[in-house]
């Protein structure tokens, strides 16, 4: 076959009144696509502005986006377990610069902020009673629904008092409360954090020659921490509640008979049990709160991720906690 | 008392601030080196130099948020960076900053913002602390805002505000990092005004990072210029001598555009 001439090609403008950055990719792609088959360009036509933006590209080179390029299995592995490092150092040196703080301010308590703790017990107690409640509530006829299933068809209707009474003092009641609070309190003290950090708020109360720690995140923990085991106990009170609705409505059980039952297997110590964690959840949410918080990037984007990671950080260590608390308890026969 | 200089002979009070080679950088990265220079008392000090030039890092090495990886800073002839931290928050008290934001504490009212060091550093009484914070607010011509939020008020009031807060407990010091920035020209130049009235008044040394050249022509004593390239101090001098006399093109260059010029200002 003959192979046919080029002719070259050239670019007419016309009437060009207005322009923009699609006519400088225009002459670009026509430019390579000449000089690949070999073909003349006349592309003096092109206005003289364009020409000097065309120099500026012609010295830049378009770099293809960076790929991210997965690292074999071991590097993977090897560097997870370094960054799991990191974190759980990261962890205990904040407990233990919390605990030196705690001790300094134990002796000095007047210069504690009361007034932020009692603000903070506000926000994070009374104002998060209702949410608490509706879902402690909703706990309780979960279970007792759940429990009737399985009781009746043994004819054992009464027992649903025992498991809705033992699971909320020992475990959901302190558990939803823990959730909720680490949704709740725990995320928004981390974007308090973060923006103060991002606002340079932390750097003027260093600057201060107060330590942000025994300023800001001291009043935090101690507020949450006393607070979450009040709720619980409020989360304990809706859910046997909600339990007792359900009986009454369903197993025809009333609340006197579900209550006279429920206390021949739930006693003090269950409560107690509940409490002890209820405090550990508290002090867990407050801690992964300001953490995360303090970490956080100086942008809006870091302080999102600030408050993803506390929420994050904390029902993980809620769920590590309570394993090893079931775990002691059973030893101690709690 | 003592006596603004401008001059560092042996005659002299010791210096407000001497910074002796100075090393400074984020993890591995140097961005500063062998930093050196000294402000005398009652001095007003620019740190100037274009974006990314370390101005900022500088500032922040000197106020103790980051530890340099060499060098001394000694205020007032005590060390700073060898200083334990309970003396190293003493130290702290001695001099204020004003942030680029302000940095108010978005919870609090400017009256509370302002009576916190003195709450946290004072013995004075509730009332005492709230005849300070009127009269500092008023220093700052913002009488009468005490129990505004830092919300409720414009970015001037917040600069201002964070003035009169750094200022409270009256130190002999203060730092300013940008002070013009985000700020319209004739704010700007009431700030200006302000810094010299705090000079005058009390006798405060005031160290300024800015790039404004407005604000350097108008009222720096004496400058240090940085550079990204050269890692450090590439000019040193009272501005309107470097500007005619610097044989460095780069210090004239940065300096040229707002000599003569003082309505030109320049935003990063």
């Amino acid at each position: 076959m003959r192979k046919r001439e080029p002719k070259p090609v050239r670019i007419e403008v016309g009437e060009l009144v207005s322009w923009d950055s699609a006519l400088l990719l225009f002459w670009r792609s026509a430019r390579a696509w000449c000089e690949e088959h070999h073909i003349a360009l006349d592309d003096s036509a092109m206005p003289e502005d364009a020409r000097t933006l065309m120099k500026q590209l012609d010295s830049v080179q378009v770099k293809e986006p960076a790929g991210e390029r997965a690292p074999d299995l071991f590097t993977a592995v090897g560097l997870a377990t370094a960054e799991c490092r990191q974190r759980v150092k990261e962890i205990a040196h904040f407990v233990g610069e919390c605990t030196l703080s705690a001790i300094s301010v134990a002796r000095r308590p007047h210069r504690f902020r009361w007034r932020d703790a009692l603000a903070e017990m506000q926000q994070c107690g009374a104002l998060g009673l209702p949410i608490v409640g509706l879902i402690s509530f909703l706990v309780g006829v979960t279970l007792a629904y759940t429990g009737a299933i399985v009781l009746r068809q043994y004819g054992g209707d009464i027992y649903v008092a025992d498991l809705v009474g033992l699971s909320m003092v020992r475990e959901m009641g302190a558990m939803m409360t823990a959730i909720v609070l680490a949704g709740r309190t725990g995320a928004a003290f981390a974007a308090q954090l973060g923006n103060m950090k991002a606002n340079e708020e932390i750097d003027a109360i260093e600057t201060l020659g107060l330590r942000p720690v025994e300023f800001l995140v001291l009043p935090r923990i101690l507020a949450v921490a006393l607070m979450t085991p009040l709720l619980t106990l409020y989360s304990n009170a809706l859910g046997i509640i909600g339990g007792m609705v359900i009986s009454l409505f369903i197993l025809s059980i009333s609340p006197t008979a579900f209550w006279v039952e429920m206390l021949t297997i739930v006693d003090m110590s269950d409560v107690m049990t509940g409490l002890i964690k209820a405090a550990t959840f508290g002090l867990i949410v407050g801690l992964s709160g300001c953490l995360r918080g303090l970490q956080a990037d100086r942008t809006a984007a870091g302080v999102g991720r600030a408050a993803t990671s506390a929420v994050v950080t904390a029902i993980l260590l809620i769920i590590i906690a309570d394993s090893l608390y079931a775990g002691v308890f059973n030893i101690l026969g709690w | 008392m003592v006596t603004p200089t401008n001059n560092n002979s042996a005659s002299q009070p010791t210096p407000a601030i001497e910074v002796t080679g100075l090393e400074c950088g984020y993890d591995d990265r140097t961005i500063l080196r062998d930093v050196t220079f000294s402000v005398d008392r009652g001095e007003i000090f620019f740190v100037i130099g274009g974006s990314g030039c370390g101005k900022s890092t500088l500032l922040r090495h000197l106020i103790g948020l980051r530890r340099p990886t060499a060098g001394t800073v000694r205020y007032f002839g005590e060390d700073f960076v060898a200083a334990d931290p309970a003396r190293r928050r003493e130290l702290l008290k001695g001099f204020g900053v004003l942030y680029q934001s302000g940095a108010l504490w978005s919870s609090l009212t400017l009256r509370e913002n302002i009576a916190l060091p003195l709450e946290e550093h004072t013995d004075l009484t509730r009332r005492e602390r709230d005849e300070v914070v009127a009269m500092k607010l008023a220093q700052v011509g913002l009488a009468g805002y005490e129990n505004y939020f830092p919300s409720e008020i414009s970015g001037g009031m917040k600069k201002r505000a964070g003035l009169a807060r750094a200022l409270a407990l009256d130190p002999g010091i203060v730092f300013f990092d940008e002070p013009s920035a985000g700020l319209d020209p004739v704010t700007s130049r009431q700030l200006d005004e302000l810094v010299l009235q705090i000079r005058d008044t009390l006798k405060t040394t005031l160290v300024i990072v800015s790039h404004e050249l407005e604000s350097i022509f108008s009222i720096a004593d004496r400058v240090i210029m940085l550079d990204r390239e050269a890692k450090g101090i590439i000019a040193e001098g009272p501005p309107r001598k470097l500007a005619a006399e610097s044989d460095d093109p780069r210090v004239r260059e940065f300096l040229k555009r707002g000599d003569g010029s003082s309505s030109e200002t320049r935003a990063e």
